[in-house]
């Protein structure tokens, strides 16, 4: 072992564990390492009880009930709003729109926003570290409107390449969408400075906040985004649930995405007209009990401290990074300082597939994932098929990164 | 899982042929090729066949996968040289059966190599990587015989 980090975790991290039922198990005879929260986090008790407490006290449908079930289900569903704007730094509730997550708010902004805004010779600017939900619905709204795909590239560390910026913002250029930080490598990006960019050069910037909003404190009006979507179950919050933020007057002169109930005001044989933002995007039943849960992994995560959270993360990334160095094999993909990045660690180990690697692990009880990370652009930038990644969050702990670097022995001695 | 079923899913001869594949690269000429994809996890395999009379004469692989496809992929392609088609299908049904945890299917000799990936039927979300090949056998099989 090289020498260990500077900065202990400021968080109680012993604590904190106590409210995730989840991870106290044996999996395969192991107690449970649970590395894959890039791709979902677990739930604290808080989070499951609210959820529960509304199905057993309060359960009914919102917004067109004269009932008290109804009044109260109305008053979580809009209260959690009230929440998730706080959470975010957000002066209007009527500006956060309930989603199913992250992918559907940007299908929502590609497909509404787009469809009504894009035409033949626009520009999206994209960039290959994206997920695929944020780049497949800007691929079918390029192919229905006509507009082009631009992409910026990442460097060997896993960077945006800025320097091309400039050149790739024309005044085709429309929208640009970008991850606030990479499922696939960890890297955070410099959306503040980016942002400035953009709009000097007359486009909208929409920011995939599925990681960013779990893993740091978001401030939406100051990071210069004009709309932001991220998940509650990144965040301790439930599955079917996340949300898709813009400024009032973008998301009046949006069109609706899906029609249906809660969308309308008044409905006619031929046409109907349709309800204020935010219900204008919120056809059918919502999912109340998840909006309701979402509200309190925030409550939860705030009582923990978002920047704390980051910086546990980034302390265990660091400490991960220099046990893996002592791996031969092994190479890191993304930033190679720490700072760069949130507790996300991609990497492959010698001709081991990431698949026998994650089966190895798993036999250990230790889970991570293995795969392209929906970021074929990212694995095809560094000419591989697949990484094994594991990603930290606020409950994992030093010895759970030993527990992997024990299980990366026995891959070694099944594979060395 | 446990540290015998793990040493049983990497048994050496697995590892063997993982690292020196048999049949590995391309057939020229070949009757069918079929690639084959699991998009979950991007094993990716071509096979070719080289099909006379009924009977595959030549069978190669080329393609990218974890350590359970790929040898999977070079023991089939070992056994296929010479078969019926008919014999390669009952082949691909032995050796499904016994991903499926069929005991009997699993002391058939004729599966040969193959046998060393017994242990692979306990770690049910690796079985798909085992078939691959198979599948793209399954598939140039139905091609030659016109079925597709």
């Amino acid at each position: 072992m090289t020498k260990s980090v500077a900065a202990a975790p400021t968080l109680d991290v012993e604590t904190i564990r106590k409210d995730f039922p989840v991870l106290h198990q044996r999996v395969n005879g192991h107690p449970l390492v649970y590395l894959d929260n890039a791709a979902t986090s677990q739930k604290p008790v808080q989070v499951l009880e609210a959820i529960s407490a509304y199905y057993r006290g309060d359960n009914a449908n919102v917004h067109r009930g004269i009932h008290e079930l109804s009044r109260r289900a109305t008053e979580g569903y809009e209260g959690a709003r009230k929440r998730m704007a706080r959470f975010l730094g957000v002066q209007d509730p009527a500006e956060i729109v309930w989603t199913r997550g992250t992918t559907e708010g940007i299908n929502l902004v590609a497909s509404s926003w787009g469809g009504a805004n894009l035409k033949e010779g626009d520009e999206i600017l994209l960039s290959v570290m994206e997920h695929h939900s944020n780049l497949v619905p800007w691929q079918i709204v390029a192919e229905r409107t006509g507009a082009r795909i631009r992409y910026l590239e990442i460097d060997e560390e896993g960077r945006l390449e800025l320097d091309a910026l400039d050149t790739l913002l024309t005044d085709r250029t429309r929208m640009v969408s970008l991850t606030q930080m990479s499922n696939a490598l960890g890297t955070i990006n410099p959306i503040g400075r980016i942002a400035e960019r953009v709009h000097a050069a007359g486009a909208l910037l929409m920011v995939d906040g599925a990681q960013g909003a779990a893993h740091g404190e978001v401030d939406l009006p100051a990071l210069g985004a004009d709309f932001y979507a991220c998940s509650g179950h990144k965040m301790c919050g439930p599955t079917g649930i996340g949300l898709l933020w813009a400024r009032r007057e973008l998301l009046e002169a949006m069109p609706p995405y899906q029609g249906g109930g809660e969308m309308i005001r008044f409905v006619e044989r031929d046409h109907s007209t349709f309800a204020d933002i935010p219900h204008k995007f919120e056809a059918g039943t919502p999912n109340i009990a998840g909006a309701i849960g979402m509200a309190a992994a925030a409550d939860y995560l705030e009582g923990v401290g978002p920047d704390r959270i980051l910086a546990h993360e980034q302390a265990l990334v660091r400490y991960a990074m220099e046990r893996l160095a002592e791996i031969p094999e092994v190479r890191v993909y993304g930033p190679k300082d720490p700072s760069e990045r949130a507790g996300v660690l991609s990497f492959t180990m010698g001709d081991a597939h990431p698949h026998d690697i994650s089966t190895i692990l798993d036999t250990e009880g230790v889970a991570v994932r293995a795969g392209h990370h929906c970021a074929q652009l990212v694995m095809k930038r560094y000419e591989v098929a697949a990484t094994a990644r594991a990603s930290f969050y606020l409950y994992n702990t030093r010895d759970e990164v030993d527990r992997l670097i024990d299980g990366l022995a026995t891959v070694q001695s099944i594979f060395g | 899982m446990t540290e015998v079923q793990l040493n049983s899913l990497y048994q050496q001869l697995i590892l063997e042929h993982y690292r020196k594949p048999k049949n590995r690269g391309k057939l020229e000429p070949y009757t069918e090729a079929v690639r084959m994809r699991n998009p979950t996890c991007g094993d990716d395999i071509t096979l070719q066949i080289r099909v006379e009379d009924d009977r595959i004469v030549d069978a190669r692989f080329y393609g990218e996968g974890c350590s359970i496809s790929q040898a999977s992929a070079s023991m089939m392609t070992e056994l296929l040289k010479g078969t019926t088609l008919e014999e390669a299908l009952a082949l691909s049904d032995r050796f499904t059966a016994m991903m499926h945890g069929d005991e009997e299917a699993a002391k058939d000799r004729s599966l040969r190599d193959l046998r060393a990936l017994q242990g692979v039927s306990k770690f049910p979300v690796r079985i798909k990587c085992a078939l691959l090949g198979f599948d793209a056998l399954q598939e140039g099989v139905k091609k030659v015989r016109g079925e597709e």
